[in-house]
């Protein structure tokens, strides 16, 4: 009982989160901001994926969690890298 | 002792939850974004952390076997956030630092980030092998 009720707000709390990164997203000032906010949205979604697995009782959840972990890194670094040196593998 | 599970459980799920939430109002609340470089580094990691071991500490009550998918993840991400932190630093010190208010290196060269060539006695392979084509002007 209580396990569920605090899922219930975890989920709610990192979807509210992803709400105030779509915002910051709309309104960044900078293009670094909107790389940081990308990934920032990558950490809350595994978040998401997690917690719904465990209120559904699923496990295959994981694997989407590490694909999502992995294609999140690798993506800030690209786009880091672009910016920094105009070419992704060089 | 399952009821100390579940309140432990509930704990971790309340922390992750606020961690992940302060992490996301401090994007919005902070002003200069090396300031805002902290939050997916450090709040938001340690709010994700806690969900993953929430998750691990539930299958585990449940008598379903626990899973070392979750430290998986966990470790990886708390591996990554440093680099991806590091290279958005250097990312803003490119593109929007003047460098004339950055402080001496120490060295002969200018700063990793800042240079054309890199510092002599470390050669790099890539630009070694091809000359660079120069971002500066991109800037």
């Amino acid at each position: 009982m209580i396990v569920s009720t605090a899922l219930t707000f975890a989920l709610g709390a990192f979807g509210l989160a992803m709400a105030l990164n779509l915002i910051r997203l709309a309104t960044a000032p900078t293009l670094t901001d909107r790389i940081l906010v990308v990934d920032t949205m990558t950490v809350n979604v595994i978040a998401i994926i997690v917690l719904y697995g465990m209120r559904s009782g699923s496990v295959l959840n994981f694997e989407v969690a590490i694909l999502f972990a992995l294609t999140g890194f690798v993506s800030t670094v690209a786009f880091c890298k672009y910016l920094l040196r105009g070419s992704i593998i060089e | 002792m399952t009821v100390l599970a579940e309140y432990t459980i509930a704990a971790l799920l309340i922390l992750g939850g606020v961690f992940g939430l302060v992490g996301s109002f401090g994007l919005l609340k902070l002003q200069d974004p090396m300031q805002r470089l902290h939050v997916p580094t450090k709040a938001t990691t340690i709010g994700v952390g806690a969900a993953l071991i929430a998750s691990v500490l539930n299958l585990l009550r449940l008598g379903q076997g626990g899973s070392w998918h979750e430290f998986v993840i966990t470790g990886f991400l708390l591996l990554t956030a440093p680099l991806s932190a590091l290279f958005l630093a250097k990312t803003h010190l490119l593109r929007t630092i003047d460098r004339n208010i950055l402080p001496k290196t120490g060295t002969s060269g200018t700063w990793a980030t800042l240079a054309d060539q890199p510092p002599p006695g470390r050669p790099s392979p890539q630009t070694a092998a091809k000359p660079q084509q120069s971002l500066r002007r991109r800037r």
